[in-house]
């Protein structure tokens, strides 16, 4: 018996140990109170049921300790015989009822506000692909793809051999932000193309899916400029873990110059996918978007896994069948992950994408598809 | 009967035991072979399920992968949540059930032997069919035990053999469940009335007809996918004027009551074992099984809970939070009645008293981050996040599992004929309490940080945490070998056992002797 008193002594030792461990960590153990008002009134409820949950555990174990350490046959005593008690019953169904009612009304005037989304200021779309954010700016049109960023994404890859500790915000970083102004009313409408999704930011206390066929809708109000960092809430498929949500909360006056700048460069890339490209400059930009948009799934050497994501080296497609490689790039494959580009990508990237898969890992057609080619076959 | 029937029947039983060889296990009919089948069967998939978690916390143990493709981990998740629930938990209880019921109402067996063969049998198939598709090219299913399509419909060839493994074990627990109802409904001994069942019995008799109730929906919610992928219907793709949601709604109709299905009879097991080393009768038994059946019925107008993100409307959250609300108190009066059952008793703390108590202490954390997951508002934080992955494991690993070894060590003499390694037990009850916490008390505080459930790979702020969860978990499943040692060594001999076993012991099932006879009760026994 002596060896077995010592165990959890031994026990607390390891945790301890375990607890040293040098990693970056902050040993954060509550929610976050957020930045808006509802993520604070979330946050005081959270603590309020939180608080009551420890009252009523102290009053029970209280209780059952007591009777533990007295009411034990070593101490000498004779068992009670009691066995029923209607008083103590209704006692307790009626007390936990009341404290119930306590929670529930609070919790319903909350969820009310949470749900009216009128009287909003801007309007943005939020879409959820296997496996990024599409964001869409339905006021000013401004449209683009928020994808993890690349030195997560490096180091995310089994055996990288890359301390993830080294990489700064590791897998919550992506390669473009969504700018929101602060002090305004934002009305986030949600859907997908593919699964289902969801959208959470913490330190906005909003969280709701993104359901493909279906429009959901929330609404923030972010008191202070900052940069809020959230991740995908409801799996998606093999990188689920790997599609992080960034906000860069801006005053009124930095938003309104990057909505300005952000439609200068959009006419820009329009401009750039009337010429003819080159097939260096094709491969190039065509590895970048590959090793964004692709490879999670057709992995770095092209390869696929087998049996659920499709090898790209060597088959018909890729070294023969043009058109039905542009179309599945454009269109997808429905009932699988391989969804539809032509509205994610512009033309050059795509037209990039699709030449760079013709001409790496030893595929070598030669083959050279212009942005225009694109332009064209999806008028079709 | 008179007393001649009696004699005839009674000489027509003994000169038939058990067939000799390991045909005797295909064959039963026997409720305490068929029992002990159940349970060994449940206890194996501990171990495979328990290694699937391994394989998750491993991978977990530090940011970065380094051990298993994402989509392998999403296998490992997918597949340890499935057999845990339906290899292990329920065939457990349908184990204890299929031993004790018929000892504890008097009865000579089960109602029907020959389906209570077929019920256990379809078992060992439907999960061959199941862990097959891990050796199938493009691997197992990996989308959550949940299986919400359109992610679901991805899924490659391992679908369709998923899709009728759970028709099998659907099949399986239905007739489980007709069994046990149609044995407490019929074979009860003279005097023993609904009001004098032990409560166990209780618990599974309730849990019987919520089984036949939701099973056949998740049925028919595969058969949908089924259809979906393979014969162009489009019940569940927007594309086609379906309803992705609609699979979520049915999948948790069944799902809550299931959920339910997994802890009763833990309920019915801990109101057992308290009495017992408390010296003194369950305290409120009408209410207890009153609650119980509030808790039933409350089951079915709840589901939604699971699903406050997906966008219903403010009138649908508002009223499934506050039912969701409502299930605390019936849940409380059990809690309020077990310590009231101690209060005042002759405790004494053998290894079944340990689990039960650990059982209601644990059990109650998980109840309480429950309350606090059913405020919708506060929920929107919380949902998928590893706060749920706490809260569930918590009800289930330190409530349901607890319920179980419980049961297992307080009937164990009775089946061997043997005490169990006194000691042993202890070293398995404090090793399990202790590392069980370890393992899933952090992932609260995980979860309220911001770690969404179902990643194989976070953000190096959720490091230590995590390590200590992984360090907790391999504790905890390399205590179970303990628990598989105490057993082979229990059956293999010990101090024997007396046919009342324990001191406070009440109840038909200790007046057989300790092992009882190949058949019980043939006359029933006279309830007064």
């Amino acid at each position: 018996m002596k060896n077995i008193r010592r165990i959890p002594i031994v026990l607390l030792g390891l945790v301890l140990w375990a607890a040293s461990f040098p990693a970056a960590a902050d040993w954060q153990l509550n929610l976050t109170e957020g930045v808006t008002e509802i993520s604070r009134e979330v946050y005081d409820m959270h603590m309020f049921v939180l608080w009551i949950c420890v009252a009523i555990g102290v009053i029970v174990f209280g209780a059952m300790a007591y009777s533990i350490f007295y009411h034990r046959k070593s101490k000498g005593v004779t068992p009670a015989t009691f066995h029923e008690s209607t008083t103590a019953e209704l006692i307790w169904t009626i007390i936990p009822f009341l404290i119930l009612v306590a929670m529930a009304i609070p919790a319903a005037k909350t969820l009310i506000v949470m749900e009216d989304t009128s009287d909003a200021d801007i309007t943005i779309k939020v879409t959820g692909h296997q496996w990024k954010w599409e964001y869409e700016y339905l006021e000013s049109g401004i449209r683009f793809i928020s994808n993890l960023h690349a030195d997560s994404r490096e180091a995310a890859t089994l055996g990288s051999g890359i301390d993830p500790s080294s990489v700064e915000n590791y897998l919550l970083e992506v390669d473009k932000p969504v700018v929101l102004p602060v002090g305004k009313k934002v009305r986030i409408l949600l859907t997908a193309s593919d699964v289902i999704h969801a959208w959470w930011l913490p330190a906005i206390a909003v969280k709701k899916d993104a359901i493909p066929g279906f429009i959901n809708e929330m609404w923030t109000k972010i008191d202070e400029v900052g940069i809020y960092r959230g991740q995908c809430a409801e799996l998606c498929g093999r990188d689920h873990g790997f599609m992080p949500i960034v906000v860069d909360a801006r005053s009124e006056s930095d938003y309104n110059d990057w909505v300005t700048a952000e439609l200068a460069a959009a006419e820009a890339a329009a401009s750039s996918a009337d010429r003819e490209w080159e097939m260096d400059e094709l491969m190039e930009r065509g590895e970048g978007v590959y090793a964004t948009y692709c490879v999670a799934c057709h992995q770095g050497n092209g390869e696929g896994i087998p049996g659920i994501f499709p090898s790209l080296v060597g088959t018909p497609m890729a070294l023969e069948d043009i058109e039905g490689h542009v179309d599945i790039v454009l269109n997808g494959k429905e009932g699988t992950a391989m969804q539809a580009f032509a509205n994610q990508l512009n033309d050059a990237d795509l037209a990039a994408v699709i030449t760079y898969e013709r001409n790496a890992w030893g595929n070598d057609t030669g083959d050279v598809i212009q942005p225009s080619t694109i332009r064209s076959m999806k008028v079709q | 009967m008179n007393a001649q029937a009696t004699d005839l029947y009674h000489d027509d039983h003994d000169h038939h035991g058990p067939p000799p060889g390991l045909w005797r296990w295909v064959v039963t009919t026997n409720h305490k072979d068929i029992g002990t089948l159940y349970l060994w069967f449940s206890l194996i998939m501990f171990f495979i399920g328990g290694a699937m978690a391994l394989v998750i916390r491993t991978e977990l143990f530090q940011p970065g992968l380094q051990v298993v493709d994402p989509h392998f981990f999403n296998q490992m998740t997918t597949l340890h949540a499935l057999v845990m629930i339906f290899g292990v938990v329920m065939p457990a209880f349908v184990g204890l059930a299929n031993w004790m019921l018929p000892m504890m109402v008097g009865a000579p067996d089960m109602a029907l032997p020959r389906m209570n063969n077929w019920s256990f049998w379809i078992l060992p198939f439907g999960f061959g069919l199941m862990l097959s598709t891990l050796f199938m090219e493009g691997g197992g299913p990996s989308a959550g035990w949940t299986l919400y399509p359109p992610l679901s419909l991805q899924t490659g060839d391992a679908l369709p053999f998923l899709i009728f493994s759970i028709h099998l074990l659907g099949v399986s627990s239905i007739m489980g469940a007709i069994n046990i109802i149609a044995t407490i409904m019929n074979l009860r001994a003279p005097g023993m009335t609904f009001m004098k069942m032990p409560l166990f019995v209780w618990t599974w008799f309730i849990t019987a007809y919520l089984l036949i109730a939701v099973m056949p929906v998740l049925a028919g919610a595969v058969t949908m996918m089924l259809t979906d992928k393979y014969f162009g219907t489009s019940f569940f793709n927007a594309a086609g004027g379906g309803d992705p949601v609609m699979f979520q709604h049915i999948f948790w109709f069944f799902g809550h009551p299931e959920v339910y299905i997994l802890i009763l009879p833990s309920f019915g097991l801990v109101s057992e074992i308290i009495p017992t080393f408390s010296r003194k009768k369950l305290f409120g038994y009408s209410s207890m099984v009153y609650a119980t059946a509030s808790i039933a019925f409350l089951s079915f107008i709840v589901w939604a809970h699971h699903m406050f993100t997906v966008g219903m409307p403010l009138a649908g959250e508002l009223f499934f939070m506050f039912t969701t609300m409502l299930i605390a108190v019936p849940t409380g009066v059990k809690v309020f009645n077990w310590v009231s059952t101690m209060w005042k008793g002759a405790m004494t703390f053998e290894t079944p008293m340990l689990f039960a108590l650990g059982f209601v202490i644990m059990f109650t954390i998980g109840g309480f981050s429950g309350l606090m997951l059913a405020m919708t508002p506060i929920d929107f934080q919380y949902h998928d996040t590893y706060f749920v992955v706490a809260h569930f494991h918590y009800v289930l690993v330190p409530g349901a599992i607890f319920g179980i070894i419980a049961g297992v060590y307080y009937w164990l003499p009775k089946w061997t004929g043997n005490y169990y390694d006194e000691t042993l037990g202890k070293v398995h009850f404090w090793l399990s309490t202790i590392f069980v916490n370890i393992l899933f008390f952090p992932m609260h505080f995980v979860g309220l940080a911001g770690m969404p459930r179902r990643i194989p790979d976070y953000s190096v702020q959720f490091t230590d945490f995590n390590q200590i969860a992984t360090i907790g978990a391999f504790g905890f499943g390399f205590a179970q070998i303990l628990f598989l040692v105490l057993i082979v060594k229990c059956i293999r001999g010990g101090e024997k056992a007396t046919d009342q076993v324990w001191e406070g012991a009440e109840g038909l099932e200790w007046t057989v002797a300790s092992p009882p006879p190949y058949h019980t009760f043939s006359p029933q026994p006279i309830v007064k």
